[in-house]
């Protein structure tokens, strides 16, 4: 089987996609260029990301689907799930091989299991719409997290449109690279800026109201924990100011 | 801000007003074209959830604590020997733009006891909203309480400043309410709402023609009722909530399981439990007759007066209408599918839409998601139905067989609240996982 190695961009994927149909790739994978080892059977052969043939893919998906289809199947590129590739070339090949959209065709493997990935991406993307929590330190509101999936591209017009009077920057500790929003746009950056540099030593005075509403708010006659951990997993209160110790 | 003084407000404001159960902060959008502070994408989202399992979308609190009151079921009671606080309004509304700001809360529920009279305490929740909404420019939730007895006046400028209002009824029953609350009358509940149901309708018709006009509470008219607290049976609470969403078009109503407060002799006493597992079926029922088009009387009625706490209701009513079953999936239309016991609504648009591509068979079903332990006795696919077409007739047995399968999650609730063990003594045997139905009944704002 022949690997076609792409740079790992979205780009760089649809490209890889072109370039199945173009060279008569029956059977192939794509893999990160960063992710294949050389222990892989067959040919490798490299992608050359091309956004006239990335355009024509992107494209053929929304004309033979919908809007909502597109998205999620870019959805299930930020998954970064183990072998998405495979599911998405099997997905592409299923859409683009049907006369009518078969992006709702939910008895069919490949559909099913991308609609089943975008729902845990919008999951988490949601999750993380409520879970960032913010840290004044000098001028910008700064915070720190670790989603499952790749959602920081996902989460950013949220954020501007809420937070527009204010400077913020959320930083995936994760993959190492944070959003920046400056009053005007937003940018992506992959150091930590330095007028953020945080004091995480004691908690904000709003935090520790915070904490104090957090647990007046609680009827202990109800306590729950199943649910309680259900709703919030042991894995994100590391960044919950209302989940530390005193 | 004097932190010390403002913690011990928060602590005791916050635990007075965590029996209002409403966390929603969906329904409203509220965009930001001006670029200040805040917006409603309509969405809703619960930032945390407390040990108890329930969502914290709000900064849910009183004003004040005080109250000129006595019902003998509120905390806040006048009669009750507990510490007192006071928020000024500037104290509430730096607390609300400041969690806003750090993202915790999408917004403020505010809440009151009842000091002086009922517009002196509203007109006080009302300047708080104004204050958010015109001085700082905050496009975030508010869901305000209206205080009983308040000016219609007051409660036209509150839906001009809230997102949310809305009026308790308390006790489901009239007899309850005079027995428990002598000093509140019922109609100084329904006024508010015809009041407010009206401001809606009309800010709703008028949108239409002029798209400036403001909004009047656009996400709606809501209330609240404590449960298991006067013996009332599940009938007379559906009945009393079906009546509020006709008549004045709720949008919501919220069944809170009464905590014990206090050792007065017309309440169960302290140390009993809170009725948890009859709190959820009540909302089940309530989530049947608003999103499944089931009406009130096809599941409670004289002769069916309490819901069966061992079973979710719509297995209940399917139960008792056997004749109607099996449904076929691959024929039945959305409407009968949506009654199919494990199946909601994700299922049933998964369903419809690949059923166009070729006959579904139960494996299909089982993949995308249904909860094929309840649903598989009452529904027909390509491939054929063995084990309903054994039970068929015998809605005892099946019944039996349902209630063995059901989640041991229930198990110990349906020995505290003692009801119907008897009937589920089975239940210790063999279980197999099967998701609730209508879960996540507490976050609706997710």
């Amino acid at each position: 089987m022949n690997t076609l190695e792409y740079d790992g961009s979205f780009e760089g994927f649809l490209t890889a996609i072109f370039d199945c149909y173009a060279q008569k790739q029956s059977d192939a994978r794509i893999r990160k260029a960063t992710a294949v080892s050389a222990t892989l059977f067959g040919v490798h052969i490299p992608v050359q990301t091309d956004t006239s043939k990335s355009n024509r893919v992107w494209e053929a998906l929304k004309t033979k689907t919908s809007q909502e289809a597109a998205r999620h199947f870019y959805c299930n590129f930020l998954s970064e799930l183990p072998d998405f590739e495979d599911h998405l070339l099997e997905y592409a090949r299923y859409i683009f091989a049907s006369d009518k959209d078969a992006s709702r065709d939910f008895s069919h493997p490949a559909v099913l299991r991308t609609a089943q990935v975008a729902r845990m991406v919008g999951r988490e993307k949601h999750r993380m719409e409520a879970f960032v929590r913010f840290r004044l330190s000098g001028e910008v509101f700064h915070a720190t997290i670790q989603p499952d999936f790749n959602v920081l591209p996902l989460i950013g017009p949220h954020f501007k449109s809420r937070y527009a009077d204010q400077r913020w920057f959320i930083w995936d500790q994760a993959r190492q690279y944070g959003l920046l929003y400056d009053l005007q746009d937003l940018q992506i950056v992959h150091e930590t800026p330095e007028n953020t540099a945080l004091d995480t030593t004691r908690p904000s005075d709003y935090a520790r109201l915070w904490k104090t509403y957090f647990q007046s708010t609680n009827i202990s006659e109800r306590r729950n924990m199943k649910l309680h951990v259900q709703h919030v997993p042991y894995r994100y209160w590391k960044y919950l100011c209302e989940k530390q110790p005193d | 801000m004097n932190y010390e003084r403002i913690t011990q407000k928060l602590s005791i404001l916050a635990d007075a007003a965590k029996y209002d159960v409403s966390c929603s902060s969906s329904g409203s959008k509220r965009s930001n074209p001006e670029k200040k502070l805040g917006d409603s994408s309509g969405m809703g989202i619960c930032h945390s959830y407390t040990e108890d399992g329930r969502c914290v979308s709000l900064l849910k609190i009183l004003l004040t604590n005080y109250c000129i009151f006595d019902c003998a079921y509120c905390v806040s009671r006048r009669s009750n020997d507990i510490q007192r606080a006071a928020f000024t309004v500037e104290e509430v509304v730096d607390l609300t733009i400041n969690f806003y700001r750090r993202n915790y809360i999408e917004g403020l529920f505010l809440s009151s006891g009842i000091f002086k009279n009922a517009d002196y305490t509203m007109e006080r929740l009302v300047r708080i909203a104004k204050t958010l909404r015109l001085e700082h420019g905050f496009n975030g939730y508010i869901h305000l309480k209206t205080i009983p007895g308040a000016s219609e006046e007051l409660l036209r400028e509150a839906g001009l400043y809230a997102d949310r209002l809305s009026v308790n009824i308390e006790i489901p029953t009239d007899d309850g309410l005079k027995k428990l609350a002598p000093e509140k009358k019922r109609d100084e509940m329904t006024t508010p709402m015809r009041q407010i149901s009206a401001g809606i309708t009309v800010s709703k018709e008028e949108r239409k023609v002029l798209k400036s006009t403001p909004a009047f509470a656009p996400a709606g008219l809501s209330s609240q009722m404590v449960i298991g607290a006067t013996g009332e049976s599940d009938l007379d609470i559906m009945q009393t909530a079906d009546q509020l969403y006709r008549q004045y078009q709720l949008k919501r109503v919220y069944y809170s399981g009464y905590v014990p407060i206090s050792n007065d002799q017309r309440l169960p006493g302290l140390g009993s439990p809170v009725p948890m597992l009859r709190e959820h079926r009540l909302y089940q029922t309530d989530w049947l007759m608003r999103f499944y088009g089931f009406q009130m009387q096809e599941i409670l009625h004289p002769d069916y007066r309490n819901l069966d706490l061992a079973l979710d209701p719509k297995t209940g009513w399917a139960l008792q209408n056997l004749h109607l079953f099996p449904v076929d999936v691959n024929r039945a239309d959305r409407e009968m599918l949506l009654r199919v016991p494990g199946i909601g609504h994700k299922s049933v648009d998964k369903i419809v839409a690949a059923r166009r591509f070729r006959a579904l068979t139960f494996d299909h079903l089982q993949k995308m998601g249904v909860s094929m332990s309840r649903a598989r006795y009452f529904l027909l696919c390509q491939d054929k139905n063995e084990t309903l077409r054994k039970s068929t007739g015998d809605s005892h047995q099946l019944r039996k067989m349902l209630i063995r399968q059901a989640h041991s999650k229930y198990q110990s609730a349906l020995v505290q609240q003692g009801s119907l063990f008897d009937q589920v003594e089975e239940t210790t045997a063999l279980y197999t996982a099967a998701t609730p139905d209508l879960h996540h009944l507490f976050s609706d704002s997710l």
